[in-house]
């Protein structure tokens, strides 16, 4: 009988309450997508303002006189590539070899590193030419919407060093992994993003 | 000594200083100069008494290294009421020049000054005081109302916190050093550019909105996952109660929509800062494109503001009506499409703008659209109060007058949808009375219910009635004669933003809207006194219980106020009305077997970035750009840091649980509840 009452009482309490204990769901990963969909809403605002003043060139240059197709197409060839020898980096930790994901983050850095050296090239080439930022809207909305990128890439650049020696001082941790997977959703979201202005920025500019 | 102005400045004095110099201070204005002298007097009793108290490590372990969302939430409360002191003492001003400068009379304030003064009282109103109210409200309820011990991320709920108060911290910091925008809330070019606002205005106005709108966004996404993932088994989506509903569908509003406050302003940062061309005249910019945008951002703004209340008001109708509220379901399907409507209706803040009229007609169609989820809304109010127990209490009382004072506000929102009618009537003080009638009845009038009805979950004790039904009642007559006045002038085609008028046939409207603005100013006298009385009175208004109003949701199932984890044991769910649920269904409060609960631990990382934020943002202004790398290049390095830091949790013991839940079971107990 009380036999029967005691367990009758656990399993009241049961309906009502979680006995265990319960760990919550691991939220990092969601929690940065949304992070990145209102990254990707900036470069949206960049895009549309590059849509609607990105004619206005104020009697000055236009994409035609200003872009070099190839030079570019080197720089995106730097980004791609740099996202491939992420996934590399990302299989060998999934693999669980702290060097060889290390290796493959240094590859991807310096990819990224050439990418921002030879933006900053032609950043310098175009004012050198007197078409800086201030000179029509068109300009402005490039700078903006490249720089933008740009200085992202620059960020995750950062951020790839600083996880290196994380990865260094930790080893492959729950802590490090869930970063590096952080750090890969947006080092390929740039590439995205980078996919975007090379077409509408680039060459659609030059094509029309 | 002549003005420093006449005077070249040094270029070592630029380098080191910027713009700024002695002159920035506006010494010669005595109503700043008063106003410096009585925050400094303030602020240094407060600091003395808390020096006095010891409470300084208290203060800095307790609640600002704190990541515990209940006292982050308070935090948010007290900032919002803080900011809505500053933001009333401008609307006070703005009433009483209004009501003086007639004719002859040029009132007490300069344009200039005036200028400043609007453009504050809707940038703090909206920023610094609706903001931390909607976002302390679901910060402290949200995750109580799931079942859940914390938000997903803690510390970024800090730092959201702290990140909020910098961008306060450098609207206020306007007023002593330099000046404050003299734009309007929104800061549209080409006024807002460098050419027609070259002072530091306007920089304030982009750096603290954008050091605010980094916490605002983080919030946002931290709610969400909030609400994603912790929610405690068995609530399903379907069965979460309506605030958190609302919670969430604002902060998907607050991640959608804040990025394009962030990039317009980043853009016209850059107009002022390097000179580049997006919204000025000339070179190929386009102003417009700065209006359509921050009314992208800004009209879902709106929303962020009113949903969340539109869900404390759920809760409070259905809890004092004793009724499960009526039509969950549709409740939930109108919030849902309030979310989507409230992007395609930005248009309408702009009909003017020359877009033509098949535009022009599609948003107007838009905009009346949305009066049809929320007049669902109020009738599933209506609905769920026919033929309730209903009982007046505060929150109830804040209710009614919110049911009445927002359907004449949404109602005036539909005649300004119509093109033709808004061409008439827009930049009127008409437009002026239809929002406030529909912010100050829908968002202040839902976050006094709110703050009412949550009071004793949060302090353990109740609110005095005496002083909340004066504070309720000075601020629903008050509305009204301070608004129903603008309404008549604006449909005499009175333009909003002007310091002094000539015809004085309109003197007696103004007379008459300045007496509303004092007896609102009592309302909110009123609410202080409350508080005080309230915390002197506070052993007789003590509820032990921890379920004051016979409540439904599952905050009411812990105790007030609740321990650092919530629930010793995660509840299961079985109904919307969760807690009324276990109530009824014979629900025993545990009191043995507790386990270690695991928890974030407190870390002074979020003020000290948001601290490095503030001066980054302050060298922005002031063109103090050695200031701006050096702190900068520390922002970066102190997240760095940050990041080494690994030691973030710990454990509650089993026996302080035991320890913290046994005290609970011995004070009901003593109370024969």
């Amino acid at each position: 009988m009380s036999a029967s009452n005691a367990v009758m009482a656990a399993e009241g309490a049961d309906r009502w309450l979680v006995r265990e204990d319960l760990h919550a769901q691991p939220g990092t990963m969601l929690g940065f997508w949304l992070y990145l969909m209102s990254d990707c809403l900036i470069f949206a605002c960049l895009f549309a303002m590059y849509g609607v003043v990105g004619h206005n060139y104020a009697a000055g240059p236009s994409p035609k006189d200003l872009f070099e197709l190839p030079l570019v197409a080197v720089n995106t060839a730097m980004l791609l590539f740099s996202s491939i020898t992420y996934g590399f980096a990302m299989i060998e930790m999934q693999r669980r070899r702290v060097n060889a994901t290390i290796g493959w983050l240094a590859v991807t850095g310096l990819f990224g590193l050439a990418f921002v050296g030879i933006e900053l090239y032609e950043f310098q080439h175009l004012i050198h030419e007197g078409a800086g930022p201030q000179r029509s809207a068109f300009l402005s909305a490039f700078f903006a919407l490249v720089g933008t990128h740009g200085l992202h890439v620059s960020f995750g650049i950062v951020w790839l060093v600083t996880l290196v020696f994380q990865l260094k001082r930790w080893g492959l941790t729950d802590a490090t992994r869930r970063r590096l997977a952080c750090l890969s959703m947006f080092w390929h979201f740039l590439d995205l993003i980078w996919i975007g202005v090379f077409t509408y920025v680039y060459l659609m500019g030059v094509l029309r | 000594m002549t003005p420093a102005s006449a005077e070249p400045r040094s270029e070592l004095a630029t380098l080191l200083f910027g713009r700024l110099s002695l002159d920035s201070i506006p010494y010669h204005e005595p109503i700043i100069v008063m106003t410096f002298l009585v925050a400094a007097l303030a602020g240094t009793a407060v600091l003395a008494w808390i020096t006095r108290a010891r409470a300084w490590g208290w203060l800095w372990r307790d609640w600002i290294c704190s990541i515990d969302h209940k006292k982050i939430g308070v935090m948010y409360m007290i900032l919002g009421f803080v900011m809505l002191l500053r933001g009333f003492a401008d609307a006070i001003m703005m009433r009483a020049q209004q009501a003086m400068a007639f004719g002859d009379a040029a009132g007490y304030l300069p344009p200039h000054h005036y200028d400043q003064i609007f453009t504050a009282h809707g940038v703090i109103m909206i920023f610094f005081v609706a903001m931390p109210f909607v976002t302390g409200l679901m910060n402290y309820i949200v995750p109580l109302q799931i079942g859940a011990r914390d938000v997903a991320f803690p510390f970024l709920n800090n730092f959201s916190f702290w990140m909020t108060t910098a961008g306060a911290l450098l609207v206020m910091l306007s007023l002593f050093v330099g000046e404050f925008a003299t734009t309007g809330w929104l800061a549209f070019p080409p006024l807002s550019g460098a050419d027609y606002s070259p002072g530091v205005g306007v920089d304030y106005y982009i750096w603290a909105l954008q050091i605010a709108g980094v916490g605002t966004l983080l919030s946002g996404v931290n709610l969400i996952v909030t609400i994603v993932k912790m929610r405690a088994p068995g609530m399903t989506l379907m069965k979460m109660p309506v605030f958190t509903w609302t919670a969430l569908c604002t902060n998907v509003l607050i991640v959608a929509a804040f990025p394009v406050l962030t990039a317009v302003l980043l853009l016209l940062g850059l107009d002022r800062t390097v000179g580049t061309n997006f919204f000025t005249n000339d070179f190929g910019g386009n102003p417009m494109m700065y209006v359509n945008m921050i009314w992208i951002w800004g009209h879902p703004e709106v929303y962020i503001l009113i949903l969340p209340l539109f869900g404390v008001f759920s809760e409070v109708v259905s809890t004092f009506a004793g009724k499960r509220l009526f039509g969950y379901t549709s409740m939930v399907y109108a919030t849902v499409v309030i979310t989507i409507l409230s992007y395609l209706v930005w248009l309408h803040h702009f009909f003017t703008m020359g877009s033509g009229a098949s535009v022009n007609s599609f948003f107007g169609i838009t905009t009346m659209i949305i009066s049809i989820p929320t007049g669902a809304k109020l009738f599933n109010w209506l609905f769920t109060m026919y033929r309730g127990r209903i009982r007046f209490e505060l929150p109830m009382l804040w209710m009614m007058g919110f049911m009445f004072t927002f359907v004449v506000g949404g109602m005036t929102g539909v005649l300004l949808a119509v093109p033709p009618a808004d061409f008439v009537l827009h930049n009127s003080l008409f437009l002026i009375a239809h929002f406030h009638n529909v912010i100050i009845g829908g968002v202040v009038f839902g976050v006094f219910a709110a703050v009412s009805y949550w009071y004793p979950k949060v302090f353990g004790y109740r609110l005095n009635v005496f002083w909340g039904k004066v504070s309720f009642w000075c601020w629903q007559i008050g509305f009204l004669f301070a608004f129903m006045p603008l309404y008549v002038l604006g449909l005499m085609g009175v333009t909003r933003r002007v310091s002094h008028f000539e015809d004085m046939s309109l003197q007696p409207f103004f007379v008459v809207a300045a007496f509303g603005a004092v007896l609102i100013g009592v309302g909110i006298l009123a609410s202080l006194i409350q508080f005080y009385v309230s915390y002197q009175r506070r052993e007789q208004l003590r509820d032990v219980t921890g379920d004051p109003w016979d409540g439904r949701t599952l905050e009411w199932a812990t105790s007030s106020p609740p321990p650092e984890y919530n629930f010793a044991f995660t509840p299961r769910v079985h109904d919307i009305d969760a807690w009324w649920d276990m109530k009824r269904g014979g629900y025993q409060r545990p009191t043995t077997g507790f386990l270690a609960i695991h928890m974030p631990k407190g870390t002074s990382a979020g003020i000290i970035l948001a601290g490095i934020s503030a001066v980054v943002g302050f060298a922005l202004i002031w063109h103090i750009w050695w200031l701006a790398v050096a702190s900068f290049a520390s922002l970066v390095g102190f997240a760095i840091f940050h990041t080494f830091n690994l030691n973030r949790d710990f454990h509650i013991p089993a026996d302080e649980v035991a320890h913290v839940e046994s005290a609970h079971t011995r004070a009901l107990a003593v109370n024969g509840a």
